[in-house]
Parts: C-alpha cells; sequence; structure tokens
C-alpha cells in the first residue's frame, strides 16, 4: 500500500523541512548526489534552507497543488540528507542531497543543470548558493557519449608518447588576415609545436572569415609536417551563432584533412557541444574545448558552480582536451583543487578526498578521460613546475611563450620543445624536476641558442597574486 | 640581447626530419639510454625495440625486432637488443618502446640510434 493512498488534499504553504529533510535516508548506488554550500537568509534554520533547495531542484513548488496527489512524489523528489559545517566559516554550510535517477532524462547534461542549477540559484530562502560537487551515478554515466575518442586514441592518431603535447594560441586574437594567421601557425609547427591553436574570440569576423582560415591553417599543417616529419594539427574553432552553421564548418574542417576541431561549450551552450562531440566520434574528429565564461560561473567562492562540477558535466558531454589552468601562469587556479579537477577529467575512477575539494567517490566507468590543457601567461621557466604538476596527459600550451620569442615562432616552439624533453627525460632519470629545473634548463640550453635566449627574455616574470577562490579549509 | 638568428629549416635539408619525443635533444648516448630503459622498467611497460628506413619514419608501423619483451626486466638484455637491431640495420631509426597494456597505449617511445635523414 501506497504511502500517498489515504491522503487528502489541503491547500497553502507547509515547510519544506517536513517532506525534503531525511537525514535517515541513505543514498542508492543510482542517486545523483549533490553538495551545495548554502549561506541562508537570516533566521532560516540549516535544516529548512537545505530541505528548500532539495525541493526547488527537484518536484517542489511553493505550495502545495491537487496534481501533486496524481503521482507518488516520494519516490521523485530530491531529499536533503546530510548537512556539514565548511571549515573557515560561521554563515555558510554544506547540504548533500540525493536526488532520484528518473528525474533526468538519459545522455542529456542539459537536463541534469537545468534541475541541479536553475530557479534554485534565485531562491529567496537563500542568500547565496554553490554547487561544490556532484556524483554523477555510472549507470547515468552510460547513458552519455563522452570524449568522442579519448586520450588512448589521440596519442595514437597524433603519434605522441610518453611526453606532455605543446601547443600555442595564434595572437594578435584579433585583426590578422588569414593568410598572416596561417604563416604564424606555420611558423610555430615548423619550429616543434604539436597543435596551434585558435583563439576563442576567432569565429568568423569580417577580417578573417572562417573558410579562408581552414584554408590557410591546412596548408601550414601540411607543409610542417613534411618538413619535420612529425604529425601536427591546429584546432579550428567551430564555435558559431547556429549549430547549422557550426555543423558546416565542422563538415569543411574534416573535408580538408584537418586533424581536430575546437568549441567553447559553455558560452556555445551544452546542446551545441553535445552535438558536436556526437558528430566528432561518427567523423574521427578530435575536439579541443575551451571555456570562455567560466570564471563568472566558478569563481566566487560562495555562489555558482564549481569548476569540478563543470568538468564532470563537459566529460559527459564530450571533449577530448578541456582547459584546466596552469597553476603557476597568470590566471586563476589553486593547485590542490586543480589536480583534484584534472583527475576527474583523466581518471576513471576518482575517490573522495577533501584535501583537493572532491566531495564524492566518481566511477566513469569505462568512458574515456580527456587531456588536461594548460594554457595562460607561462613560458619555459615554468616547464619544470608543469611537467611535475601535470603529467604526461596535457597539452602545455604557451601563447606569449612562444610567439614573444625574440627570434620568432619557430624559435619560441623549439625552445619550449627542448625544455619539455628535457625535464621529461631527467624526471623519467629520477630527478626532482621542481628542485633541479634551473640545472636541468641551463644544461639544455647548452645544445639550443633558442632556448638560451628564451631564458634570458623570460627570466623576471612571476605571477604571485594569491588566488580568490581557495579551498575551504579552517584558517583561524 | 643576441642578434636575431635565422631558424634553420627547410624541406630540403633533411636535417631538419625529427621523430617525435627526445628527438630535439642531441643525439642519445648508452647512458642516457639506459636510463630511459630503467625507467621503462620501473614502470612496469613493456619493452620492445623497432625500426624503420627513415623515408618511412612517418607511418604508424615500423618493423618489430623480434617481439616485445613481455616482462623483462633485465636492463642490459634490453639494451643488446637495441643495439642488436642497430648492427643489423646500421641506416635505419631504431626506437625503444615502453608498451603499457593497462592504458593499452604506449608510455615511452623514443628513437634512440638515428639513422640516415631522407
Amino acid at each position: 500500500m501506497s504511502k500517498e493512498q489515504g491522503k487528502s488534499y489541503s491547500a497553502g504553504v507547509k515547510e519544506y523541512r517536513e517532506t525534503y529533510w531525511m537525514p535517515e535516508y541513505v543514498p542508492k548506488d543510482t542517486d545523483f548526489l549533490a553538495c551545495f554550500k548554502i549561506i541562508p537568509q537570516e533566521g532560516v534554520p540549516r535544516e529548512e534552507a537545505a530541505a528548500a533547495v532539495a525541493a526547488e531542484s527537484s518536484t517542489g513548488t511553493w505550495t502545495t497543488v491537487w496534481t501533486d496527489l496524481l503521482t507518488d512524489l516520494d519516490h521523485y523528489k530530491g531529499r536533503a540528507y546530510a548537512i556539514e559545517d565548511v571549515p573557515g566559516s560561521d554563515d555558510a554550510y554544506y547540504a548533500f542531497i540525493a536526488y532520484p535517477i528518473d528525474l533526468f532524462e538519459e545522455g542529456s547534461v542539459v537536463n541534469v543543470l537545468t534541475s541541479l542549477v536553475g530557479n534554485v540559484f534565485g531562491f529567496k530562502a537563500v542568500r547565496s548558493l554553490r554547487l561544490e560537487d556532484v556524483r554523477i551515478p555510472i549507470a547515468y554515466v552510460m547513458t552519455c557519449g563522452g570524449p568522442p575518442h579519448g586520450i588512448q586514441v589521440e596519442r595514437d592518431l597524433m603519434n605522441k608518447y610518453g611526453r606532455p603535447m605543446l601547443g600555442c594560441t595564434i595572437k594578435p586574437k584579433l585583426g590578422l588576415s588569414g593568410k598572416n594567421y596561417g604563416r604564424a601557425v606555420y611558423e610555430c609547427l615548423r619550429g616543434g609545436l604539436d597543435f596551434t591553436k585558435d583563439d576563442e574570440n576567432v569565429n568568423s569576423q569580417p577580417f578573417m572569415r572562417w573558410r579562408q582560415r581552414f584554408d590557410f591553417v591546412m596548408e601550414a599543417i601540411n607543409k610542417a609536417e613534411a618538413e619535420t616529419g612529425e604529425r601536427k594539427g591546429h584546432y579550428l574553432n567551430v564555435t558559431a551563432p547556429t549549430p547549422e552553421e557550426m555543423y558546416k564548418r565542422a563538415e569543411y574542417a574534416k573535408e580538408i584533412g584537418a586533424p581536430i576541431i575546437m568549441h567553447d561549450y559553455l558560452t556555445g551552450g551544452f546542446t551545441a557541444n553535445t552535438g558536436l562531440a556526437n558528430w566528432c566520434r561518427d567523423n574521427g574528429m578530435l575536439l579541443h574545448i575551451h571555456r570562455a565564461m567560466h570564471a563568472v560561473l566558478d569563481r566566487n567562492p560562495n555562489h555558482g558552480i564549481h569548476f569540478r562540477v563543470l568538468t564532470k558535466m563537459l566529460r559527459l558531454s564530450g571533449g577530448d582536451h578541456l582547459h584546466t589552468g596552469t597553476v603557476v601562469g597568470k590566471l586563476e587556479g589553486d593547485r590542490a583543487s586543480t589536480l583534484g579537477w584534472i583527475d576527474l577529467l583523466r581518471e576513471s575512477y576518482v575517490k573522495e578526498d577533501r584535501s583537493r575539494g572532491i566531495f564524492f567517490d566518481q566511477d566513469w566507468g569505462s568512458m574515456p578521460g580527456g587531456f588536461a590543457v594548460a594554457s595562460g601567461g607561462i613560458h619555459v621557466w615554468h616547464m619544470p613546475a608543469l611537467v611535475t604538476i601535470f603529467g604526461d596527459d596535457a597539452v602545455l600550451q604557451f601563447g606569449g611563450g612562444t610567439l614573444g620569442h625574440p627570434w620568432g615562432n619557430a624559435a619560441g616552439a623549439a625552445a619550449n620543445r627542448v625544455a619539455l624533453e628535457a625535464c621529461v627525460e631527467a624526471r623519467n632519470q629520477g630527478r626532482e624536476l621542481e628542485k633541479e629545473g634551473k640545472e636541468i634548463l641551463q644544461a639544455a640550453a647548452k645544445s639550443s641558442p633558442e632556448l638560451a635566449t628564451a631564458m634570458e627574455t623570460w627570466k623576471e616574470i612571476k605571477f604571485e597574486f594569491d588566488t580568490v577562490d581557495k579551498l575551504d579549509v579552517q584558517h583561524r | 640581447m643576441s642578434a636575431i638568428q635565422d631558424y634553420k629549416s627547410s624541406l630540403s635539408d633533411v636535417t631538419s626530419r625529427k621523430f617525435e619525443t627526445f628527438s630535439y635533444l642531441p643525439e642519445m648516448d648508452t647512458d642516457r639510454i639506459r636510463k630511459q630503459v630503467e625507467y621503462i622498467v620501473q614502470q612496469g611497460w613493456n619493452p620492445a625495440i623497432e625500426h624503420t628506413e627513415p623515408e618511412n619514419a612517418m607511418d604508424h608501423y615500423w618493423y618489430m625486432w623480434k617481439l616485445p619483451m613481455f616482462g623483462e626486466s633485465d636492463v642490459d638484455r634490453i639494451l643488446g637488443e637495441a643495439e642488436a637491431c642497430h648492427k643489423a640495420h646500421p641506416n635505419n631509426h631504431v626506437r625503444l618502446v615502453g608498451y603499457d597494456n593497462y592504458k593499452q597505449s604506449k608510455g615511452a617511445e623514443m628513437v634512440v640510434y638515428r639513422g640516415n635523414p631522407v
């Protein structure tokens, strides 16, 4: 006999916690789990605010409606099952909520996010709200396509083993003609980079329409491959105003033999991204993912969506590369926290580890992992730290650190390649890169005037601003 | 700052051809090769030796020298096979591979004897 049977309809507003606060609930393996950081409005008890978030992100609305009684809401509702203090904060706390799997359409990141981070974020009972982490049940993971190819297949296609790959974003990011742009690409690739990248702002503006860019870049790739005997690629950005236009550009990239294309998954949107990832899988095309707009969502420590959640969503939606921050460059990123979401992108099973901001065990099953991309304000002197932090399954992208070399892009590329290989060789020999980095680079520079000059150019540059979004730790 | 130097690389200059990992460093001597073999063994990877005519270096498949040395941890034996391959094919590139059977990929791959460039 169902619990609902015998209930009668009574209009009005009742407290959320009567229905949605269930501290005795034991989450099922098939449940979605979410950890929210909540700062409630003054006077709202913790359990009530947690229950309100569970309600508003699942079945609830502000008042009772008669149609509630046509279904078994106890089956479909989200359940707030635990509350914890946030270390170092008096007013914020973590609320853990479990959602039954049948709330979500199979294979739809869009549907998951619309519930979990939908209207609830504007809800009056909470002053601020942040989705810190989610546990995606393996049963749901297996309904998603995930990365079109993944790390292992990309290594095989590009023939790159035993080291991180090297890239560079072409600058200036706006204003070059297609032909001059292709020149910059060619110089980087012949100097020893594996990839170059369209800047995210480059789509198809009047100064350089996509078609000319694609044609000139492809000539650059072909010539650099013939010249160096190595496989090369350029992330052709197919981010476009409409899905139809996006697919048109993707089809042309395939037609001319490009190995990889690129998409901005947040500004382009998850529907476009998931569709493009499926197209890439069907067409043997690698997919690089940029994350413009992420800081709008993830930088405020009390409100928004943590990047580890955005990482998980991208892995489900699909992408072979994802920008993850550098730890050492000009952009934001705490080291332990970054290592946490890098694992979430690359590994097949990630254990709960609060010291890295990971709240749940996450099982990815057989879903491939993607390469972590470190890009932004990095140069040869950062190489020992980057190789240590990121390991082999990463793309290290030096924009200014390649193009800004006093002898030009090819020399800048060669400097980075020599520095990278010297660091990887030393690491394999058991040397400690972050301690001995200077000696390792200086020794390598003896046979590379390009590296010697790069080291001279950038030796004084450091980035020592404090990160704004730190892990929550007791600091008093 | 020193004067600008030209980057010497062209289609007609065969020394411009590279062969992926470690090919931007000076050619390895025996001591350096030994350390990379030790690394492969420490990782638990399966060492293998392959070779090719330099003109076919861009092919995915090079010639296997015998079979991968599954479970082999004797560094001298592995070095010996690399050297034997080099002696049998002195004009070819010879590469050392570390097969990672868990990742179904190569954990390491590097040319340890460089053939005559073409």
